[in-house]
């Protein structure tokens, strides 16, 4: 046994860019083509889609920074998406900011949050960051909820439209798709810094990574952070798409959902993440297609059917694939594609 | 203003002893499995749901509806463990505690789906007539759900304590390998910690629904209990009981001189405090490793 069992997916991230088979690189330029020219022929709904998609994988993508690359389990990810859709939406009413700048606001006050939780439980091993996790999503929802002066309670905030590029819709497409692009790429790229890799470091073994060198806490702080940080901007691009700002956008359902879509994509995977974010965005619709073309159900049943389902479905993928593909979609994926990988075998935790 | 303050602090206290029978199913799980089962707040509301059917719908004498939803919250509880969680033993933690979150999700959802969402209140089985305890009036649910919350805790408790399984799974939880060599089934206790768990957690659900009514949202009452986990340290026994009953007395006395929304906030900010000062909880093993 010369091959390294212990960290199937380190290996993997680093060789990715010396591999890059030809089927990824057309997949990429096929995939990029079809988001930039949407626009021209798509209907306004599944502009509407992709752009929640996009928005969505975003957040996808800080929680698996979070929880596939450095093993820590976050429960209260909605919470700082929240984080960032009120500092974006509060910034866009008071100072008039544009989107640019409000996404890095968001992002910011995201990341900083996200420490004030993180500080306290990340010294400890164990669940506790899960727990310290559901005490931000408790925390952060009340104080949206509550105080009313500043984020206006339960009826939330109403944003002033936003017309990027002076193309409305698809100008604000672009936009996220743009964002995206550029965050997609800076995590995927942040496995290749020392930073990075002391995220994996840390989670395989906690004491070796000690031992050579890595400042542990400061890892796991920043792991936690950086994912916060990813949801901040999510929650800011949320904001701008929505042009509402509630409490009940941040509910623990939510956390549960994207917790779904990170398992779904696969584990420590950017690829893994956006497939999964797409797959959990879309699913609901499709289980609303599906419902209300049922004759035997009525028209009012459906959304009552709707949210239970919804539930049990999520419940399920969540299981599933733990159980029989831990790699996620992105693991089907590379079978389907024929790409043998070492670690394909073992499992990606 | 004093009469007050007692009877709010004897009616948190009656309603912590809720807290403290779920509590009890966490650690023993915990305990025995080192999984942290988010699950816990939905194998409170089926079995709480089961009981509602046996009672309102087959029309079952309540000692009747109570055994069926016992039994069927042990059924449960088998079918996660032997299902799912057995052949999950040996992954990594996080994986673990995500199976848990998805099973609770399964779980609230089928709920959903066979009973609505919407409040129900269970029917009348527990005498209504408040007790007085000199000037100071307790509801009469309350005083007795708290009085069967203590036996089947002291139940337990004592089972645990005394009995050849709960020594057994005590063994488990201290030293695996070791209780596997002297002989302890370790797949039983694991099975049996379970199954206990699923006990304590139907129990703690009727009563907590004959309270306060059931909906598939009852399982996030369990989501306070954690607080209550944390705050006594996950692995203590004799803490869970204390915290447990703070916590209630906490949750009602702030409810009623603050505000509801108060209610599950800041038991979570105390709990962070503790955290932050004490990691391993008040009452918890020194056995937490820091970084």
């Amino acid at each position: 046994m010369t091959q390294s069992t212990v960290d199937p997916i380190a290996p993997q991230i680093a060789s990715q860019p010396r591999r890059t088979p030809y089927f990824e690189w057309t997949a990429v330029v096929v995939l990029g083509l079809i988001a930039l020219t949407l626009p021209a022929y798509a209907s306004v709904y599944v502009l509407y889609m992709a752009s929640l998609v996009a928005i969505n994988s975003i957040a996808t993508v800080g929680l698996n920074l979070t929880v596939g690359y450095a093993g820590l389990l976050s429960i209260g990810h909605s919470a700082f998406i929240g984080v960032g859709a009120y500092a974006a939406g509060l910034s866009m009413i008071h100072l008039g900011t544009p989107l640019f700048l409000n996404v890095i606001i968001g992002g910011v006050a995201a990341f900083l949050v996200g420490l004030v939780f993180g500080i306290p439980s990340l010294r400890i091993k164990g669940v506790y960051l899960a727990i310290a996790t559901l005490a931000a999503q408790y925390s952060l929802y009340f104080i949206f909820q509550q105080w009313t002066s500043v984020t206006g309670g339960d009826r939330g905030l109403s944003l002033p439209p936003t017309d990027l590029f002076g193309m409305g819709d698809t100008g604000f497409y672009y936009g996220v798709l743009l964002i995206a692009a550029i965050l997609f790429v800076a995590a995927s790229n942040l496995f290749r810094t020392r930073l990075g890799r002391s995220f994996i470091a840390v989670r395989e073994r906690d004491y070796a990574a000690q031992v050579l060198g890595i400042n542990v806490v400061r890892a796991k702080l920043l792991a936690f952070g950086i994912g916060a940080a990813f949801a901040g901007v999510s929650g800011a691009l949320t904001a701008h798409f929505l042009r509402l700002v509630n409490p009940d956008q941040f509910t623990l359902l939510v956390s549960v959902f994207f917790l779904a879509a990170v398992v779904v994509g696969g584990r420590a995977s950017i690829v893994g993440s956006i497939l999964g974010a797409a797959f959990m965005t879309l699913l609901p619709e499709l289980l609303r297609e599906i419902l209300s073309a049922m004759p035997t159900q009525g028209q009012t049943n459906v959304a009552g059917l709707l949210s239970p389902l919804r539930e049990i479905i999520f419940g399920l993928l969540i299981i599933g694939f733990l159980m029989f593909e831990p790699r996620g979609l992105k693991g089907i994926l590379d079978r389907i594609t024929g790409r043998q990988d070492r670690a394909a075998e073992s499992e990606a935790d | 203003m004093l009469r007050q303050f007692l009877e709010f602090s004897i009616i948190g206290i009656a309603s912590g002893g809720m807290y403290v029978l779920s509590a009890l199913g966490f650690v023993i799980i915990f305990k025995a499995t080192r999984i942290f089962n988010f699950a816990m707040g939905e194998m409170m509301m089926l079995p709480a749901f089961i009981f509602l059917w046996a009672m309102a719908t087959v029309g079952l004498h309540w000692v009747l509806a109570l055994m069926v939803a016992i039994l069927g919250g042990i059924v449960i509880v088998l079918i996660l463990e032997r299902v799912v969680m057995r052949r999950m033993i040996g992954r990594p933690v996080v994986v673990l505690v995500m199976v848990t979150l998805g099973a609770g999700s399964v779980m609230r959802g089928i709920a959903g789906l066979i009973w609505g969402h919407e409040i129900v209140t269970l029917p009348n089985f527990i005498p209504r007539d408040p007790i007085f305890l000199g000037d100071i009036l307790i509801p009469g649910k309350l005083a007795w759900s708290f009085l069967a919350a203590a036996v089947v805790a002291g139940g337990f408790v004592a089972y645990y304590r005394f009995s050849r399984a709960g020594i057994a799974i005590r063994a488990t939880a201290s030293d695996l390998v070791t209780a596997e060599v002297l002989g302890v089934n370790v797949r039983w206790v694991y099975t049996l910690a379970w199954m206990l768990a699923g006990v304590l957690a139907a129990v703690a659900g009727i009563l907590a629904a004959s309270v306060n009514g059931v909906s598939p949202q009852l399982g996030f009452v369990a989501l306070n209990v954690l607080a209550v986990i944390m705050l006594a340290g996950m692995t203590s026994v004799f803490g869970v009981l204390v915290a447990g009953l703070f916590i209630g007395w906490l949750e009602t006395i702030v409810g009623a001189y603050l505000s509801a929304a108060w209610q599950s906030f800041l038991p979570y900010v105390i709990v962070l405090l503790v955290m932050m000062v004490k990691p391993s909880g008040l009452f918890g093993e020194e056995r937490v490793e820091r970084i």
